[in-house]
């Protein structure tokens, strides 16, 4: 029977195979970067890959450095470096020692060929951009259902406007087929009733997992909607083809959440302010009308005992009755309504805050502290109280984790 | 308006009918029947949008299927919600 080896045996055996071999030592690679990651501890990691193959890569921070240019996904470089094999993961990698730019990657040759077809087309125009509605009733949102995207869209627009309904169609967005499920998904949310408005888009990912946002069919498929759409991948850095083609590009899912429904509080408050001046209005011409309507009826001419007038004396009373009426019943319902709104805006209101015993600190320039770090101790703040202000030095302070808005240890 | 005109109007078309009233109202032009009547209509209107602010928490759901042109759907859960507590 053949001998046993461990798994550390056999990749010691292998690594010593690879590393003794003096080719490999020094080698230089052409490829394309993906993947590509910087570690917190400066290391970088990415792949290296062409038509047929991909190589792990790491370079050291010592090495990378001096490193001229900012690798990013999609960049054809060359790399230097040594091949070695980690036996952690049981992968062979290039240690990368030097790097250069070696030219456009294929990928972002195809983004560029692309983009510049559909702006000659005119597909980017912002002649072509469709406003979006200032209050959806009902949102499509077009992603993966087991993303983060997904939940982030729930959960921002719900804490906005809890009463908006979101309809999720499921989309593949990553992998080959991706590309043409997002563009089914938007031409089939197109023959859904009741949708307002729609948002598509994913979390952040390599340009390879964001790519089917950068294919035609997706770009026409926006295009052809008839509902507006709000696109949203990746990160505030990535830029798609799919968000030049959009109604509106948001920077993140969160961020098409926030600009696809509006915050109830702030509604709350224009509405409000609308009630006020239709009030004010409706009185202002309630007390015009009546003004006018007793200078005319003490007019001399119809307080003439003429025979028409007598004859419509009854209607004009029976009128005069209808109006004071109308004026009362307006009155106390426009005033109902106020004394209701006035409570609203009261609550919403800061004061309500400092009444419960709330205070707000600012400094000398009028600014808000929310940390303890913003001020220094000598530093003069002054404390807003439900009544009254006090002016306060501060003596020490302390900063907590958990509790940014404490204030303990700011002795006044 | 009626009440079923009034719930036929979106939250937008409302508000936008709203501010129409208010500006008719400020310039004080019309009759005083037409005044009224105006009026009238903005309170509804007012109480109809803040009726809407109102509403009750929105359905999240996920498209199952449309099967001969009938659409399918049912509750979408966001496995994270619960944590949140919202």
């Amino acid at each position: 029977m053949a001998k046993i080896y461990t798994v550390s045996e056999l990749t010691g055996y292998i690594k010593a195979l690879i590393e003794r071999d003096a080719a490999l030592a020094g080698v230089w690679v052409k490829g394309e970067i993906s993947n590509f990651t910087r570690h917190s501890s400066g290391h970088m990691y990415f792949t290296l890959k062409d038509e047929r193959a991909r190589l792990r890569c790491v370079m050291f921070r010592t090495e990378n450095r001096l490193l001229p240019f900012e690798p990013a996904d999609g960049m054809a470089v060359l790399a230097a470096g040594r091949v070695a094999v980690y036996p952690k993961s049981g992968e062979y990698q290039l240690y990368v020692e030097q790097m250069e730019v070696a030219g456009i990657g294929s990928l972002y040759l195809a983004f560029e060929e692309l983009k510049k077809r559909l702006a000659q087309e005119g597909l980017f125009d912002p002649a072509r951009k469709k406003p979006l509605p200032a209050f959806p009733a009902k949102i499509g949102v077009i992603t993966s259902p087991t993303g983060a995207a997904v939940r982030d869209i729930i959960r921002i627009a719900r804490r906005r406007f809890p009463s908006v309904d979101l309809l999720v169609i499921p989309a593949q967005v990553q992998g080959d087929q991706a590309a043409q499920s997002i563009s089914a998904a938007l031409h089939l949310a197109n023959t859904l009733p009741d949708l307002d408005l729609l948002i598509v888009g994913r979390g952040g990912g390599s340009i390879e997992e964001l790519w089917a946002f950068n294919e035609e069919i997706v770009a026409r498929a926006i295009a052809a909607s008839r509902l507006p759409v709000i696109s949203a991948v990746g990160h505030e850095t990535d830029f798609t083809i799919a968000d030049m083609v959009a109604d509106l590009r948001a920077p993140t899912p969160s961020g098409a959440a926030e600009v696809a429904v509006p915050e109830l509080g702030e509604l709350r408050r224009r509405l409000l302010m609308m009630t006020e001046r239709l009030r004010m209005a409706g009185l202002r011409v309630l007390e015009r009308k009546r003004d006018r309507w007793a200078e005319m009826a003490g007019h001399p001419a119809l307080l003439k005992p003429q025979r028409w007038l007598d004859i419509k004396r009854q209607r004009v009373d029976e009128a005069e009755e209808r109006l004071a009426r109308a004026i009362r019943n307006l009155l106390e319902k426009a005033e109902a309504v106020f004394h209701k709104e006035l409570a609203t805006l009261d609550a919403l209101s800061p004061l309500a805050t400092l009444r419960r015993g709330y205070s707000i600190c600012r400094k000398e320039d009028g600014r808000v502290v929310r940390e303890a770090g913003e001020v220094a101790p000598g530093e003069r703040v002054r404390v807003i109280l439900s009544r009254g202000e006090l002016s306060c030095t501060v003596n020490r302070r302390e900063e907590t984790l958990d509790e940014p808005g404490g204030t303990e240890g700011k002795e006044l | 308006m009626n009440q079923a005109e009034l719930k036929e109007k979106s939250f937008e078309e409302a508000i936008a009918r709203l501010e129409q009233i208010i500006e008719l109202l400020e310039k004080g032009e019309l009759s005083l029947e037409e005044n009224l009547k105006l009026f009238e209509e903005g309170i509804a209107l007012a109480r109809h949008c803040r009726n809407r602010l109102d509403e009750a928490q929105g359905k999240v759901e996920i498209l199952l299927g449309v099967e001969e042109g009938e659409v399918k759907t049912g509750p979408f859960q966001a496995e994270e919600e619960e944590k949140t507590g919202e």
